[in-house]
């Protein structure tokens, strides 16, 4: 087996110094009837490299790969150009193969990145400090939410509808075992968001106001009048983010007012992979809220000879040191993803994000101009980044099945974010970003033409 | 004293008096290919970057849909070429250890080799490029992917079902717990403690607070496992359940795993197994036939996807019979027509009442989409590369790699449970005997100057001063001959009472880090201006 170093000549010598006959004699703690004699049965014996990559590449052949399409799907994961020196880094395996920094003196390299990260993600967001990543946008929003329990005492939380589906589901679901009282809602196609809505739900019991930005539908709200009318009654303002090239174009949730902000990382550098393993980002515009943050946070500091240095800090909050009494109970997180995003966002700097962010927003307007000469087509966004909904007079989900049979990705339906909501059943929502040429908007518009006519 | 491989080669030791520390200082702060590098915010600029855009895009040209949230203030982001980026974070790199560098004998985190057949599949574009919202015509694939894994996971645990989506293993403990809350609550039966032994990895009880439970210890016996008597005599109808680590963070197989499962049931409540040490058993034991009602297993320990620096994991849950039905959402579920479905909130109701007789009853969805899929396909690579009878050696080799260990130093480390029988796929050592002043923290240090990652230090919290070795299965004899060499040397200097490990480490790109200092005050952000031309050179950052 080409994994395992030890020959039979070694295995022997090794039993015979820890005293064994065979190596059954070290698993005689296993109950008897609990032993099992060989293999378990029914599961194929050990394959070659080669049989291996077969078998992987078959299966991967089933998939239809987004470059080998156009592409137009968003809704909380998008497909951008990462360069190939991304890739090239983090399968270096000092950063591929470490462990958590939990020895600082060796492991400066990612400690480094992971400061860099942190401070690249609290300025991304306009906030003061970030930390070192959770596992991903939703599980995100979910610690915030519990975050702000803890800081406001209070446990009724308001979300906005326009938040992502599946992050309010989580939400939703973990709110049933620690019995916070969660207010959703289901979004209505409007042109803007109803921030007047959402305000109105807002009270003197509330701990805090989630809204997405861009939200759900690619709108974008403004922050700053939701943020007053919370901290008016006493409650935090959360913010989440899906698609941090966005930040590259708008203004940050951190200046409009935003007491935490999480979001995906995924966008940067990480890729789409079937939905996983993204990135959690986590920020607190006040630094005084930091000792309530949830996940491992990177500090500087100075080693014995005075040399700069970086140290996982603050662990006091943290499981391994708290254990019943610790701000969350995440240990592992995403740390190589963090990797990818910061190698990302450093080739991008100031000057990349925000061309990327012109790139992304141009091409959509492009796209939103040619879908709305399509007929039976309407565009509802008043405004947008890189996303919007179009409204198509018939089942969207039909009709993106219909295509992707055709060989067009033509985006998410409203349909499978909010199945059995039979208002939003004929949207659609489309994302462009760098990736998206031209030619494929045009695929788009004249598939989708052929499909209502 | 071993030697360090077969043939008898030995590295040059330096002649006394002409140690590497002892030259002369540099003026860039760098040591030959010990190089120091500044912060990306120090070297970089606003105006700097490394990727390049089709001419035309231009942020000046961007049109206005945006509201009137267009951006207006910079946000302060430096920017690298592509050759200051490599550059950058290859000098940074070569700061970390890293199992790729050596022995990493971490306690309950199974450091093992990383094949790199397992990132060069995770790359094929229809893994790594494929949406989680496409059409599930395009993706059949990926749920095959998702559906075989989940097959190998049941088969090798002996359980009944498994949920994918957990993240990490922390979030699979989650996920196990509220499967038991959910079916506690499906009877009416409102139970309030879970109890948790003192050896626990410190994520089972933040787990069980943060699922709303109260969280009570199990003792121990002198021999390192749980007091059965005494978990009998707490349980009661109060009790939702008990997490157990098997084998435990001492190293031990719980040999009444089965009687505590069987107590735990007649009281009413669920077992939860920790299933951070399934490495040492895969393939010998399955934790269904011991009465187990839930485990995470940690992909990236036991199934080789790479840690990464922290991440990221992947904690699909094995459950049994009694508690699948409650399993979150999305699940895949394959039909006796051979098609793998994906099974989603929409759905769930009709396909439960369809093929489960309407038993499915999920506590709700733990993550937006459907988990880690990177790190399934890294792991059935892994799991087919080695088969049921590699898998099997897999364990056989790590537990005998640990037993090796243990009996090689217990003449000299206290070994608290030496005597409890044969350790698993970890050996566990105390700080006793060590000389008046020099801690379990000196001997780490100077280990790292010998070359090594300390093993897991301090935990698990019964033993005083405790060292917890996992050398895993990847590593050769002559590896553990020259890691054991070197334990036993630092060993005997901290029994020795030798002061200058109290300094160490000497040689690493750091000294010890003044941990007081960053905690008192916080420094968690970059919080300088960027420079806007003109550059900090190398020489007056980062050095001394």
């Amino acid at each position: 087996m080409r994994y395992l170093p030890l020959t039979d000549a070694d295995r022997g010598a090794m039993l015979e110094k820890v005293g064994a006959k065979s190596i059954d004699d070290l698993f005689v703690d296993v109950p008897e009837e609990a032993r099992l004699s060989g293999p378990i049965e029914g599961l194929p014996m050990h394959a070659s490299e080669m049989a291996v990559e077969k078998h992987m590449r078959r299966l991967s052949k089933k998939n239809l790969a987004a470059g080998d399409a156009p592409f137009f799907l968003g809704a909380g994961a998008y497909r951008h150009h990462v360069p190939a020196s991304v890739d090239h880094i983090i399968q270096r395996g000092e950063f591929l193969t470490a462990y958590t920094p939990y020895q600082p003196e060796i492991a400066q390299g990612t400690l480094q990145m992971l400061f860099e990260f942190q401070s690249q993600v609290a300025r991304l967001y306009g906030c003061a400090v970030a930390n070192a990543s959770m596992y991903d946008g939703s599980t995100a929003c979910w610690e915030a939410v519990a975050m702000a329990a803890r800081i406001t005492k209070r446990d009724r939380v308001v979300l906005s509808g326009a938040l992502h589906p599946h992050y309010a589901e989580v939400v939703r679901t973990m709110a049933k075992f620690t019995e916070d009282e969660i207010a959703g809602a289901e979004p209505a196609l409007q042109s803007a968001p109803d921030n007047q809505g959402l305000i109105a739900r807002i009270d003197d019991t509330t701990s805090c106001v989630v809204v997405q930005y861009p939200d759900i539908l690619g709108r974008l709200p403004n922050l700053q009048e939701i943020a007053d009318a919370a901290h008016d009654k006493g409650a935090l303002l959360i913010v989440v983010n899906t698609e941090p090239v966005a930040l590259g174009a708008v203004k940050s949730p951190g200046e409009q007012g935003a007491d935490i902000v999480v979001g995906e990382g995924q966008a940067i550098g990480v890729g789409l992979q079937f939905g996983g393993p993204y990135l959690g980002l986590f920020a607190v515009r006040d630094p005084k809220h930091v000792r309530q943050m949830p996940g491992r946070l990177c500090g500087e500091t100075v080693d014995a000879e005075g040399k700069r240095g970086f140290v996982l800090t603050l662990s006091t909050r943290e499981q391994h040191i708290r254990r019943e009494k610790a701000t969350s109970n995440i240990c592992t997180n995403s740390g190589l993803c963090a990797l990818a995003f910061s190698v990302h966002m450093t080739l991008l700097g100031e000057k990349g994000l925000r061309a990327l962010a012109a790139e992304n927003h141009r091409l959509a307007c492009i796209a939103a101009d040619r879908l709305a000469k399509v007929p039976g087509v309407s565009v509802l966004n008043e405004s947008f980044f890189n996303e919007f909904t179009v409204r198509i007079g018939q089942d969207a989900r039909a009709v993106v099945r219909k295509l992707a049979d055709d060989g067009v990705l033509a985006g998410v339906s409203l349909g499978r974010l909010f199945p059995g909501n039979d208002a939003l059943a004929d949207g659609l929502l489309v994302a462009v970003t760098e990736t998206t040429t031209e030619e494929d908007i045009e695929t788009l518009a004249s598939a989708l033409e052929g499909a209502l006519s | 004293m071993n030697a360090p491989n077969k043939s008898g080669w030995k590295p040059g030791t330096p002649v006394e008096g002409h140690n590497a520390v002892s030259g002369p200082d540099t003026v860039t702060g760098n040591r030959a290919l010990m190089l120091e590098e500044p912060l990306i915010f120090e070297i970089g600029g606003p105006d700097t970057t490394g990727v390049d855009f089709a001419a035309g895009a231009d942020a000046d040209r961007l049109a206005s849909r945006l509201g009137d949230l267009a951006r207006s203030e910079p946000i302060g982001l430096p920017g690298l070429t592509e050759p200051e980026t490599v550059r950058h974070y290859t000098r940074l790199s070569r700061q970390n250890y890293a199992i790729d560098l050596g022995l990493f004998p971490l306690g309950s985190c199974t450091m093992k080799h990383n094949p790199r057949l397992n990132e060069k599949v995770a790359r094929m574009p229809g893994f790594a490029d494929v949406h989680p919202l496409q059409p599930v015509d395009t993706v059949r694939g990926a749920l095959e992917v998702m559906n075989e894994l989940a097959h190998w996971l049941i088969k090798l645990t002996g359980m009944h079902g498994v949920a994918m989506s957990p993240k990490a293993g922390a979030h699979g403990e989650l996920c196990g717990i509220l499967c038991i809350r959910a079916a506690l609550e499906a009877k009416g039966d409102a139970r309030e403690v879970i109890l948790v032994p003192e050896s626990a990895h410190g994520t089972n009880p933040a787990t069980a607070a943060f699922a709303g439970y109260r969280v009570e210890d199990i003792p121990a016996t002198s021999e390192g496992r749980v007091d059965l008597e005494a978990l009998k005599a707490r349980l009661g109808p109060d009790v939702a359940g008990v997490m157990i680590t098997n084998p435990n963070t001492c190293g031990l197989f719980e040999r009444d795993m089965k009687a505590i499962s069987d107590a735990v049931h007649a009281a009413g409540g669920y077992v939860y197994c920790d299933g951070a040490n399934f490495n040492a058993i895969v393939g010998r034991v399955r934790p269904g036939d011991l009465g187990v009602d839930a485990m995470h297993i940690n992909l990236h320990k036991t199934f080789s996807t790479p840690h990464g620096g922290g991440g990221p994991g992947s904690g699909p849950v094995v459950l049994s019979e009694a508690l699948s039905p409650y399993a979150p959402l999305p699940y895949t579920a394959r039909t006796a027509d051979g098609v793998v479905h994906l099974v989603e909130e929409e759905d769930a109701d009709s396909f439960s009442e369809e093929h489960f007789g309407g038993k499915m009853q999920s506590f709700g969805r733990m993550t937006a989409f459907h988990g880690q899929m990177g790190m399934f396909t890294r792991a059935l690579t892994y799991i087919l590369s080695h088969g049921a009878d590699g898998l099997r050696q897999v364990a056989e080799d790590a537990v005998l790699n640990a037993n090796y260990v243990l009996r090689s130093l217990e003449d000299l480390l206290h070994a608290p449970f030496a005597h409890s029988g044969p350790c698993m796929h970890e050996a566990l050592f105390g700080d006793k005997g060590f000389a008046e002043g020099l801690s379990t923290l000196d001997l780490a240090k100077a280990l790292i100057d010998e070359g090594y990652h300390p093993m897991t230090m301090y935990f698990p919290l019964v033993v005083h001063g405790a060292m917890l070795v996992e050398p895993t299965e990847t590593e050769s004899k002559a590896a553990l001959d020259q890691f054991i060499m070197a334990l036993r040397s630092v060993a005997e200097r901290a029994i020795a009472g030798d002061e200058s490990m109290k300094s160490a480490p000497h040689y690493a790109p750091r000294r010890r880090l003044d941990e007081t200092q960053a905690a008192r005050k916080p420094l968690l952000a970059w919080e300088g201006e960027l420079a806007p031309s003109g550059r900090a050179v190398r020489s007056e950052v980062g050095g001394r």
